[in-house]
């Protein structure tokens, strides 16, 4: 079974990168952008398990380590 | 065996029917795969062994010269500085990050695997033109990935060069040099001796990546280069860092007899060479090589050039300990095979022999070729330069700033401050300056090192090029106070089957050569890349030198900027007519051509001699050495470099040569140095003692750069130093603030 | 007074801070791995920086679970002085020892070079023999500079007076331009609220002995010893 885990910045938080990818779309001919804001994806491969025991592995995996939650939000899907 | 596969090999019907003849027998295809690895230019050197064998490789300090993963030279207290520089050029152009910093990673390999602990990074970096956005990406992305390799190692990237021009639009050249220090006592070869010890296997695992990198150095580049991406390898840092501590604590307690790492060629030539240096055999075993991928064949596994990883043969019954040392730093390894005394090269996989090649017909027996040379035919139209036709220019104070503001001659500090150049706390002169200084802690001694090189003049005349190349870079290390003691160099080259490239390669070889054994500076390791070209147009003959000079006493480093009010500017040695091949043309004229400025070898070595002598008897307070850009761009920049912004009031002697060509002609042998008035009669004493030619020029003083020529009463030249330096200082990062005006981004 | 250095599989400072301690201020120094669970007794303690882990994932995010963390922070807790060093200032943030987070900076570039920073307050054992107010010049070498708090912390740090130094001109002027990172509040290290853990960017152990001319990092250890009533040489 795959968790797919999404981690982003908080809203109000300044994104340097972001900001740059937008500029340059913008600047490729993409006007119509407003903003851009950029995560990170990771897929964890886990052995079989009960859905909600894996989510809530997955959960607690975030809050410890893969999202910093001072300035990070996260959200995941288990299949 | 199919034309065609031989073909995709990069062999030519000659190699393979020298294989069948050395064989006796059709190869397989993994053993093609191996012959064609280890017969590349990249591995064999074919094209240019004849012309390497020129090369002064020996000397009083040398403890290992060419042949191994890098040159060392004694430095007393039981220490040799280790050192080699090496290009990326084909792959940093494909990806700039990923080409750059694996770059990186594989010369910091080559020190340690000698067991040196790398101390100070170099680069010498050529692209065209900073005005095209696909050149600003190339740059934006070899500088990140130097910066990323090399900060994340923790070895501080303390110097370096570049340079700008259109030739290089296609193939960037990206040359990075590296020096490590290790005990005398206590260097490692590349050799697999002892028979029955065990071969291991230490670093990252091994991936589909970079499968064949070294026949792609081979070539050159055509439209097909966008899909080739996927034979770059990506670097990983942070286990790099991890095999060198590794290494060197397995290297410490002297667990090995023989370290190698896997660098272009991965495996192959790994084992191969390391069992051809020990006289020996190997016999591997395919399916213990720890694997990133599932369903690797022994050919992929064999040709891989995954990064990080290190192929040891062990002392008799320490491979639990060298295994152990590896757990600890949580690295992968594997006992892999063993040396015997066969001669051959011995592939198992699964228990059946997969290949089984005797070592001397891939390596002694590799091809060598006199390829043929002719004297190129756009010879004749370059360096005829009617002078006459070319008007001087109204305001030379103009000139002065647009030369200053070229990107070549402008401050690469938009570049260095990406590097962490402090790193282990040992850099005494830090970039920006012509040679970076790094002191040998527990010892009052420092190393000077510089990277010198200049592609304008070699397409002019590739001989004086490369005289010029070592002169110069024993200029700027004479400069800091040290004492050249030897070198290495990058040889970056076109198409090496064109018979005018191989001319320019055997002409360059042969300046660097008569330059070297003149000075007596040893060639201690070295490298060539050939092939540097796209659709049929190569790059100018662009030999790197790499240098090292030993200084005794770290206290006496001489710095290149003015240091006090009212210290006299002296310049050893002449000027002449000479605007050949200079940035001042290139920059306000949009000429190349003409003949670059002559190098008297004998004046050069008395001209070092006299400097360093002065230097070190305290008289000399900062020297700074004259080259592109001529008189003019030294004396502002020793005013920049000062600090505290200090001016200079200059009066040119009144010579019968064109204005221009006095203030910015490249004129070799000319150091400008500042002494206090009082020693000035020392100095003068010294120069007629050695034959150097001086003229006390000015002084320094007052916050404005002021050149005039005796007898006249107008400046040529007069322009506050803060503005001087202000337009110098930001000229580089002006051309990626304007990308964001401009909107040119993501246009590559 | 006995140091100990944390080291991380990727620590490149830990070697810089030893020779400080050991060869120009004579103090013993001991390195402890990170899969070390005791202090050995140690009086302070120093996380270098580095790219601990290559600080994948986000600059010492995972340095934060090695086994010697949970020692530091019980040393922590039991007051004893702990300084951590760009990297080492990551970490402390991620282990939750410090408030806030690290961001890439503004430039989204690494960034090497000399940078000036006030002495916000004297009260830590690092800062405790300089005087508040004072200018240090101090290198930094760091891509993720850029502090970030949110306003109720940012708020408490200030009330607490444990923003400890803060970008600023040669003249001691808070200015955007001074700030080379972005940082919020041109924020360059802060202590905890008792004051004994302290986070700082910039290298101090790299401007000790004077190559350039430059010896301000060496307060920072002159302080702490000077606490502890030792003279340093």
């Amino acid at each position: 079974m795959k968790a797919k885990v999404y981690v982003t910045l908080k809203d109000g938080i300044l994104d340097p990168q972001g900001k740059a990818v937008q500029q340059s779309l913008h600047h490729l001919g993409y006007p119509a952008i407003k903003e851009v804001r950029l995560g990170k994806y990771i897929e964890i491969e886990l052995s079989p398990m009960p859905l909600e025991e894996a989510k809530r592995a997955v959960a607690e995996m975030c809050r410890k380590l893969l999202a910093n939650t001072v300035i990070e939000n996260f959200r995941f899907e288990v299949e | 065996m199919d034309k065609e596969v031989i073909e995709q090999h990069g062999l030519s019907q000659e190699e393979y029917q020298k294989i069948l003849a050395l064989l006796g027998r059709e190869p397989n295809r993994l053993e093609l795969g191996l012959f064609s690895v280890m017969w590349s230019e990249h591995c064999s050197y074919k094209s240019s062994r004849v012309h390497l064998r020129k090369l002064p490789t020996t000397g009083e300090r040398v403890v290992q010269g060419p042949g191994e993963n890098a040159g060392a030279v004694d430095i007393g207290d039981g220490l040799v500085a280790v050192f080699k520089i090496e290009s990326h050029n084909h792959p940093s152009f494909i990806e700039p990050y990923q080409g750059a910093a694996t770059g990186v990673g594989g010369i910091l390999r080559d020190i340690f695997t000698m067991g040196a602990r790398p101390i100070a990074l170099l680069n010498s970096l050529r692209f065209g033109p900073l005005e095209s956005p696909k050149n600003r990406y190339l740059l934006e992305g070899v500088v990140a990935g130097i910066a990323g390799y090399g900060n994340c190692m923790g070895i501080p990237t303390v110097g370096g060069e570049i340079y700008f021009n259109e030739i290089y639009n296609q193939n960037p050249l990206v040359n990075v040099f590296c020096l490590g220090i290790a005990k005398k006592d206590r260097l490692f070869r590349a050799s697999a001796s002892g028979v029955g010890n065990t071969v291991i296997y230490i670093g990252s695992k091994t991936g589909r990546d970079g499968i064949h990198g070294a026949t792609m150095a081979s070539e050159g580049f055509d439209d097909s280069i966008e899909a080739r991406r996927p034979t770059v390898q990506v670097g990983d840092p942070f286990t790099e860092k991890l095999l060198l501590e590794a290494c060197l604590e397995i290297m410490e307690r002297e667990l090995v007899v023989g370290i190698q790492d896997m660098g272009a060629a991965g495996l192959t030539s790994s084992s191969v060479e390391m069992a051809g240096r020990g006289g020996t055999g190997i016999e591997l075993e395919i399916n213990r090589v720890p694997r990133r991928e599932e369903g690797m064949t022994p050919y992929e596994v064999m040709l891989s050039e995954s990064q990080e990883r290190m192929l040891l043969v062990a002392k008799p019954g320490r491979e639990d300990e060298i295994l152990s040392v590896c757990a600890r730093w949580d690295l992968a390894a594997a006992v892999i095979g063993r040396v015997t005394d066969s001669r051959r090269v011995v592939l198992i996989e699964e228990g059946r022999i997969v290949a089984d090649l005797p070592i001397p017909a891939l390596t002694d027996d590799a091809p060598v070729y006199e390829r043929p040379m002719e004297t190129p035919a756009y010879l004749d139209s370059i360096q005829g330069i009617n002078l006459d036709l070319i008007p001087q220019p109204k305001d030379l104070g103009d000139a002065l700033m647009a030369v200053l503001v070229s990107p070549t001659i402008a401050s690469k500090r938009w570049v260095y401050q990406q590097y962490d150049y402090m790193v282990r706390t040992n850099t005494v002169v830090r970039p920006g300056l012509e040679a970076a200084v790094v002191r040998i802690k527990g010892t009052r001694k420092a190393l000077v090192l510089s990277v010198d090189g200049n592609g304008a003049y070699g397409i002019l005349n590739p001989y004086r090029g490369g005289v010029i190349a070592v002169c110069e870079a024993a200029r700027n290390i004479v400069c800091a106070g040290g004492r050249p003691i030897g070198l290495t160099d990058c040889l970056n080259f076109g198409n090496p089957e064109r018979p005018d490239v191989m001319w320019q390669f055997a002409l360059s070889v042969e300046g660097i050569a008569d330059a070297c054994r003149q000075l007596e500076i040893p060639v201690v390791s070295g490298n060539v890349s050939f092939y540097n070209e796209t659709h049929g147009l190569g790059i100018y003959p662009t030999p790197i030198i790499g240098m090292v000079g030993l200084i005794e006493d770290a206290d006496r480093v001489v710095r290149p900027g003015f240091k006090d009010a009212g210290d006299r500017i002296v310049l050893l040695g002449e000027t002449k007519e000479e605007l050949g091949g200079s940035e001042y043309l290139k920059q306000i004229h949009s000429r190349e051509g003409g003949f670059p400025p002559l190098l008297d070898l004998a004046v050069e070595k008395a001209l070092h001699k006299c400097c360093l002598d002065a230097i070190e008897a305290g008289i000399i307070k900062s020297a700074h050495d004259c080259s592109e850009g001529g008189l003019a761009v030294t004396l502002a920049e020793a005013a920049i470099l000062s600090g505290p912004s200090l001016g200079a009031t200059v009066v040119l002697p009144d010579l019968p040569i064109r204005m221009d060509a006095h203030l910015f002609g490249e004129t070799q042998s000319r150091i400008i140095v500042t002494v206090e008035e009082a020693r000035l009669m020392e100095l003068e004493r010294r120069c007629a003692q050695e034959g150097v030619p001086m003229a006390v020029i000015g002084r320094v003083e007052g916050d404005r750069l002021t050149i005039r020529i005796e007898g006249q009463d107008r400046p040529l030249i007069d322009r506050p130093v803060e503005a001087v330096r202000t337009a110098w200082d930001g000229a580089i990062e002006s051309y990626f603030e304007g990308r964001k005006k401009e909107g040119h981004d993501g246009d590559v | 007074m006995r140091f100990g250095i944390l080291v991380f599989p990727g620590s490149n400072c830990d070697h810089d801070c030893y020779h400080v301690i050991k060869h120009l201020l004579g103090q013993p120094a001991d390195f402890i791995w990170h899969k070390e669970t005791d202090l050995r007794g140690v009086d302070a303690v120093i996380i270098p920086g580095g790219f601990s882990y290559g600080d994948y994932l986000r600059t010492g995010a995972i340095a934060q679970y090695s086994p010697v963390m949970k020692s530091v922070r019980d040393f922590a807790r039991a007051g004893g002085p702990v300084l951590g060093i760009c990297n080492g200032f990551q970490i402390l943030l991620e282990a939750g020892l410090l408030p806030g987070a690290m961001l890439r900076n503004r430039s989204l570039k690494f960034i090497c070079k000399d940078v000036f920073v006030r002495v916000e307050t004297a009260e830590t054992p690092f800062t405790a023999a300089i005087a508040s107010g004072r200018v240090l010049k101090l290198p930094i070498a760091h891509a993720e500079g850029n502090y970030y708090a949110d306003p109720e912390t940012l708020r408490e740090l200030q009330e607490n007076r444990q923003v400890v130094f803060r970008y600023c001109t040669k003249e001691g002027r808070i200015s955007d331009e001074a700030n080379p990172n972005g940082s919020l509040d041109s924020i360059a290290g802060i202590c905890n609220r008792s004051r004994n853990v302290l986070g700082v960017m910039p290298h101090p152990e790299r401007c000790t002995e004077g190559l350039d001319g430059n010896t301000d990092g060496r307060l920072f250890f002159q302080s702490v010893l000077e606490q502890s009533g030792i003279q340093s040489r």
